[in-house]
């Protein structure tokens, strides 16, 4: 076997401070505040990054009184001023993205290969974007004088932290809106660091506030009164009690939850390349994406071919250190969802699918969970309705096309969905018939900025990216 | 008129190929990071794998033989320098390479039937490959006759392919698929298929005489290939990629990509060889570097 010798990234090029305070109006408060203080590890080794401010809700009322204030000048600004803001947040993260990227797979413990390659280039490009659209609102479509809603409070998830605030901040301050994002409580420290390059980039303070915390500070922030817009990406469940704590209050709402796509492959598919897919659809950023293909729908007559690429190209995939180079899996982003993982693997294998995984060593620090595929599945399991987001696969079969629509649709969710086949007619067919926000043809985990992304059913509403991402900033 | 329905029918029954996804997958494998030990191996199974090449009309018995020695010694500064896997050279030159090679293990490749462009009729090629099996070479690089490909006669190509086989005795066919004028990935995938069912030992993908030679993906097309026909029928083919390999960095990109599709099996001279001339002197530059910490001047390694 050739055995590559360790490639790692150096983490010379990320200097994390012992502790963060919030930053709000533009400056970085003193470390610790009226919720207390909580720490940030890498989920690789466990060891500490640093220890970040948990906002209690006078640090909320100060943030969401700052963006109140900045609003007025901010909004009144002509589009093409704050597109200059915009375009010089973009060029100075890609100036500092291999400091980000390192930083985001010490905190998040996803491989530096899809920080580097995948997170950090979309991130500048849809501040890029956006930019773009700033002195164009008037013909976007959403009438000829259309106006900011607000304030927006905005809480993102821990599986793509930059990127998740890359979502949510560049549309908003387009769009003319002030922001108060909150990064998640396991991985606050790429906002952080976003919010020193607004300060490099003079943006007017109170633009964007940036307050770290807990669930229990994100829940004061969307039901803050001065808050006009709440724009959440997690989980369905807490989208769920957003949804029911902002009704009847005028908020306007954009939720990104949950999904369980199924990636549907054909028997005329092109077999290699959605071997490709499908590991990439399940296994990218170790299955933490919402939409992650996580049920692999194959037709029989192709199963035992898939099947065994499938288990023949798993074996090669490489677990390990963040930040090697090399490594394809990275660690479990903490100890609670290893053990989310671990429970719905378990009950996977107790309702009687057959587990599988490569030969693969686990660390012994840090929070690891190997590649894994359950056979066998039916629609019954739990591990065919419930989102694992780790990991896992489950894959079942389907004879004809109008089962794989059917079991395809049978789910709560509707983010994604992928089709693989040669038959463009086949793929336009069916596609036409999925309830999901996204389907990829022949391909899978592609984003780019100007395609809208968004889900249908319990995956959320409202859209963010392209044209449509703005109209959830606009009044 | 049963044998092509049944060829086409076979080729044609092939999963198709992804243009987008195989180029996506190709560049995946290539940010792979091979460092130090890892790379130190690397150069030495390279150098294994040259067939080092020389296929010019201006080509004399003087420089053959330079070349050849070149093969037994890469680098006669380091005697721990592993000898290439070939010389290759055009069937003139074959009796003066072999007087060099004698005994020695590198093997002798010519280029055979109406080299670059296979336009002759069967016996002048037939012909051609005789005479360089009997002047000593042991592997032969026949060219497939593109037009009848693309034109879907491809039980002509097939009957041509068995012909030569067969002409080789017992030297090595090494079937050149010039891709870079297949077009198509899937006629990549179907031209490598049918050269193996029609015997060949190794598949190859270019003359190094048209614009387009050996890429990363059309190389991952012929590995999966190989790997899939051996699962069908238990034979194991070899895959060289020839023409445009100029750096230790491209090949060790190669190398990265045996290593994750068809493995260990692969990984050696019998099964994988790279068709070039300049990369030697890149991989010999590049080992001194890794063995004495600095780089040598290219004064310091042989021009040949």
């Amino acid at each position: 076997m050739f055995e590559y010798a360790p490639a790692p990234e150096s983490r010379s090029v990320v200097d994390i401070a012992p502790s963060y305070g919030l930053f709000i109006n533009g400056t970085f408060e003193a470390p610790g505040s009226t919720g207390g203080v909580f720490k940030t590890v890498n989920p690789a080794t466990e060891e500490v990054l640093a220890e970040v401010s948990a906002a209690g809700s006078e640090d909320v009322d100060r943030a969401v009184a700052a963006a109140r204030s900045a609003f007025g000048p901010w909004s009144a600004l002509p589009g093409a001023e704050r597109a200059k803001y915009l375009f010089r947040i973009a060029r100075i993260i890609q100036e500092r993205s291999r400091e980000l990227a390192v930083l985001e797979s010490l905190d998040n413990g996803k491989p530096i290969k899809e920080s580097r390659d995948v997170d950090l280039p979309l991130v500048a490009a849809h501040f890029f974007y956006y930019a773009g659209w700033a002195d164009k609102l008037e013909y976007a479509g959403f009438g000829a004088s259309p106006r900011p809603i607000g304030v927006a409070a905005q809480v993102i998830p821990w599986n793509f932290p930059l990127l998740m605030l890359a979502w949510k901040i560049a549309p908003a301050l387009a769009t003319g809106n002030t922001v108060v994002l909150k990064p998640a409580e396991t991985t606050p420290l790429t906002a952080l660091f976003f919010a020193d390059i607004c300060r490099q980039a003079d943006l007017p303070p109170g633009v964007v506030n940036i307050i770290t915390g807990a669930g229990e500070t994100g829940r004061t922030l969307v039901e803050h009164p001065g808050v006009d817009k709440v724009a959440f990406t997690g989980s369905t469940e807490v989208g769920r009690q957003i949804a029911r704590s902002v009704a009847g209050t005028g908020k306007r709402l954009t939720l990104e939850l949950g999904g369980k796509a199924a990636n549907i492959v054909f028997d005329d598919a092109p077999i290699d390349q959605a071997v490709e897919g499908i590991v990439n659809g399940i296994f990218f950023n170790q299955g933490h994406v919402c939409c992650a293909g996580s049920r692999l729908l194959v037709q029989e007559s192709a199963y035992d071919e898939v099947m065994e690429s499938l288990k023949r190209r798993m074996a090669t995939l490489r677990l390990g250190d963040p930040l090697d180079k090399n490594t394809d899996i990275g660690a479990i982003n903490s100890a609670e969802q290893l053990e989310r993982i671990r429970v719905l693997t378990d009950a996977g294998s107790q309702e009687g699918a057959e587990r599988w995984s490569p030969p693969c060593e686990l660390p012994a620090q840090g929070f690891w969970f190997a590649p894994t595929i359950f056979t066998g599945v039916t629609q019954a399991h739990r591990i065919a309705r419930e989102e694992i987001f780790g990991p896992v696969l489950s894959v079942l079969t389907f004879r004809t096309p109008a089962e794989a629509i059917e079991k395809a649709n049978n789910t709560p969710y509707g983010l994604s969905a992928g089709i693989w086949s040669e038959k463009g007619s086949l793929i336009l067919a069916v596609a036409d018939k999925l309830r999901a926000g996204v389907i990829w043809a022949n391909t899978f985990n592609k984003f780019d900025p100007t395609s809208p992304f968004g889900g249908y059913k319990e995956s959320g509403y409202g859209r963010e990216g392209g044209r449509h991402g703005l109209e959830a900033y606009l009044g | 008129m049963t044998a092509t329905l049944d060829l086409r029918a076979s080729l044609h029954g092939l999963p198709g190929v992804d243009k987008v996804g195989v180029e996506a997958r190709a560049a995946a494998l290539a940010t792979r990071s091979v460092k130090t030990t890892a790379k130190a191996a690397a150069i030495d199974l390279a150098i294994r794998m040259v067939d080092l090449t020389t296929l010019e009309g201006a080509d004399t018995p003087g420089k053959v033989r330079a070349l050849a020695a070149k093969a037994l010694r890469p680098d006669p500064a380091d005697p721990t320098c592993p000898h290439v896997g070939a010389v290759c050279v055009y069937p003139a030159m074959v009796p003066y390479v072999a007087e060099v090679l004698a005994g020695s293990g590198v093997h002798l490749a010519s280029v055979a039937t109406a080299f670059p462009s296979g336009q002759a009729p069967l016996d002048v090629k037939l012909a051609d490959t005789r005479d360089a099996v009997a002047a000593g070479a042991d592997e032969i690089d026949m060219v497939i006759s593109r037009g009848a490909f693309l034109a879907g006669r491809y039980d002509h190509v097939f009957e041509e392919i068995v012909a030569v086989k067969e002409a080789c005795g017992d030297a090595h066919l090494k079937v050149i698929l010039e891709t870079g004028e297949l077009a198509t990935y899937d006629n990549v995938r179907r031209a490598s298929w049918l050269a193996m069912l029609a015997g060949a030992d190794f598949i190859k993908t270019s003359t190094g005489k048209v614009p387009v030679a050996a890429t990363l993906p059309v190389t991952l097309v012929m590995l999966e290939a190989v790997r899939d026909f051996r699962a069908r029928t238990g034979r194991q083919v070899g895959v060289k990629p020839a023409g445009g390999i100029k750096t230790t960095k491209d090949a060790i990109k190669y190398l990265v990509m045996i290593n994750e599709t068809v493995g260990d099996d692969w990984l050696d001279p019998a099964w994988f060889r790279f068709g070039a001339s300049s990369l030697l002197n890149d991989l010999l530059m590049q080992r001194t570097k890794l063995t004495t910490g600095h780089y040598a001047g290219p004064d310091y390694f042989t021009l040949d």
